[in-house]
């Protein structure tokens, strides 16, 4: 750890040096979404009615009289403060209304993360582990089949099946109107959605696992751990999967980002109260700023994660650190 | 002589490709998906047994194998068969378009770094990792936000979105080909660099390429059927299957199979192409397996 730039703490250095690019990149493009609008965006803002000294005053307060290079600046310099702006339909702030919505999202996310590790590396190791059996091969077949539902559909024959017919989840929403609020009453709410979101990303990882523990089961010190009488169990965990993990952690990763995607699908089906529903409605509406908000906000959650998937690396693998 | 030779070794490379492919069933279950959503949506109106937008209110949410509607019909009595078959049209089109949209940039893009020197890599590449900041989907839905919802804007959204895929995959065929012997030798004769990236270095290219596109062109479909779906992609009164799902969400109390039927038709579309893909892949790529 005390070999200079070449310890934990110096990659986690270098690493985040290369993620500020990123995020300037991700707030020009972000602030982009405006300025790309066909028409006026004041004018859109402000609907039919608006008079054209409204929209000359709106024009103004969001500066859209300024050169483009100023405006962003001063629009990053004030997003940087925590300042983006407000939501003219809405007639707020739009911090803490995107901060509230993206709680719900990173619940539903985290559930769905939960489902797709849990289902996904089973799936996998079993799979890996009874190689070219029957288990195998369903399971194999079954994530194929995975990969390809759409989350809108799937999440709507969940509802068909388990809140209409068999009445065992509801059909919609985050808690239960009147009554609920529970730890309980939000789980209930969120098998389905997490269910609908995860299975597909399960899917991807199960084939990951599979094909990543099959590499290294083959390797001689496998076979000298069981020589030496290891337990399976010990072999595939001690051994087998400490070094089948960056692949995963990887493909881990690649996952947030489609399960922060695929929310925005997700919380439409089942009104989840979410960034993404938000987000739709806001771009029916052309409410520029929140559609802004929500769109930097997720955008940089997801390079996070993939800052902590390289640290995570490092941290299996130390021989990275050097590289 | 030698060419004949190197053309026989072609020929029975190819013929190996072939066998592998026909060896795999899931690969040619694909194949067979594939095939029939095509010919489906190329015989649509010969096997639309009625006009997809005619309303008929009087037999509305009617269930499937009712008198001359096979699959029933939805919310406004049209008739659910002739929909699916007229959206397998759009869906496919729309799908194999933003495919090979993004496919071309994408590889425009790859070239541009592989060859225009370490500065143009440099901007590509760092362009590409911004693209790549973003997730999936969201990315689609702020193109969107920007560029306003519809058919055409869906579709160059989800193309852009896959340009990274496509520009590093030709990138770094680029690179390690490009460092090869015949293409040494090209440059030796004085082939100018252009030829030489377009001739050989996109022959090199075409594999990984195809099996890049195959295996896209499912996701382009459900991406583009889920912007449908959320009212930002193919605006009514034209419809596919994304933009029919959402129209009968409201119905899956008393008719779920129109609901049901049109993400049917995506799955089966999309698992076609990505076993399709799959096999393909292993195909004419054995080490990758």
């Amino acid at each position: 750890m005390a070999r200079g730039g070449g310890g934990l703490g110096g990659y986690a250095l270098r690493r985040l040096a290369l993620v500020l690019p990123v995020l300037l990149g991700v707030s020009i493009l972000v602030f982009g979404v405006m300025q790309l609008a066909p028409g006026d965006p004041a004018a859109i803002m402000l609907g039919a009615q608006a008079t054209a000294e409204d929209v000359t005053r709106l024009r103004r307060d969001l500066g859209l009289d300024q050169p483009v290079a100023w405006q962003y600046l001063r629009w990053l310099g004030r997003v940087i403060q925590g300042d983006l702006g407000r939501s003219i339909p809405l007639g707020r702030e739009v911090l803490p209304e995107v901060l509230l919505r993206f709680k719900a999202t990173l619940i539903l996310t985290g559930g769905a993360l939960l489902v797709a590790v849990v289902l996904g590396v089973a799936a996998g190791i079993l799979s890996a582990t009874r190689q070219y059996t029957w288990l195998d091969k369903i399971s194999m077949a079954v994530a194929v089949t995975g990969v390809s539902l759409p989350v809108f559909w799937t999440g709507i024959m969940l509802i068909i099946v388990f809140a209409l017919g068999l009445r065992w989840f509801p059909s919609a929403g985050m808690l239960s109107p009147y009554g609920g609020g529970g730890l309980g009453d939000l789980l209930w709410h969120l098998v389905l959605p997490a269910v609908t979101l995860g299975t597909a990303s399960a899917a991807v990882l199960a084939r990951m696992t599979r094909s990543s523990v099959l590499e290294i089961i083959r390797q001689d010190y496998v076979r000298a751990a069981r020589a030496k009488g290891v337990s399976e169990r010990g072999v595939i965990l001690r051994h087998v999967l400490r070094n089948a993990i960056n692949p995963i952690v990887t493909v881990l990763g690649i996952q947030v980002g489609t399960l922060l995607g695929g929310a925005i699908l997700t919380e439409t089906v089942f009104s989840w109260p979410g960034l993404g529903s938000m987000m739709v409605r806001a771009i029916q509406a052309r409410d520029y700023p929140l559609v802004q908000g929500g769109v930097l906000l997720i955008a940089t959650t997801f390079v996070l994660v993939n800052l902590l998937v390289d640290m995570l690396y490092a941290v299996f693998d130390p021989r990275i650190r050097y590289e | 002589m030698s060419e004949r030779a190197g053309a026989g070794a072609d020929r029975s490379a190819r013929a190996d490709v072939v066998r592998r492919f026909r060896r795999n069933r899931a690969a040619v279950v694909g194949l067979v998906l594939v095939a029939a959503v095509i010919v489906a949506g190329a015989l649509a109106p010969v096997l639309a047994p009625h006009h997809p937008d005619h309303i008929d209110t009087a037999r509305r949410l009617a269930r499937p194998l009712t008198p001359g509607h096979p699959l029933g019909t939805d919310e406004f009595g049209r008739d659910l068969l002739s929909r699916l078959v007229h959206g397998a049209r759009i869906s496919l089109a729309v799908g194999v378009a933003a495919t090979a949209l993004a496919a071309l940039v994408g590889s425009l893009c790859g070239l541009l770094a592989g060859f225009a020197g370490r500065a143009m890599d440099q901007i590509v590449m760092r362009s590409i990792d911004i693209l790549m900041a973003f997730p999936y989907f969201l990315l689609a839905v702020a193109i969107i936000a920007a560029l306003g919802p519809g058919l055409v804007n869906g579709m160059v959204a989800v193309a852009i979105v896959n340009v990274p895929f496509y520009g590093r995959i030709v990138r770094a065929t680029v690179l390690s080909v490009k460092e090869r012997e015949f293409v040494e030798a090209a440059r030796a004769l004085g082939v100018s660099e252009l030829r030489l990236s377009l001739s050989h270095i996109l022959r090199n290219c075409l594999a990984p390429i195809i099996v890049a596109i195959t295996l896209n062109v499912g996701g382009m479909i459900t991406a583009l059927a889920g912007l449908s779906f959320l009212g930002l992609g193919v605006q009514p009164p034209t419809s596919d299957w994304g933009s029919m799902l959402a129209s009968s969400r409201q119905y899956i109390g008393v008719a779920p199979h129109v609901a049901a039927l049109p993400g049917l038709a995506i799955f089966v579309t999309v698992l076609g192409f990505n076993l399709l893909g799959d096999g393909l892949r292993d195909a004419l790529d054995p080490r990758l397996r």
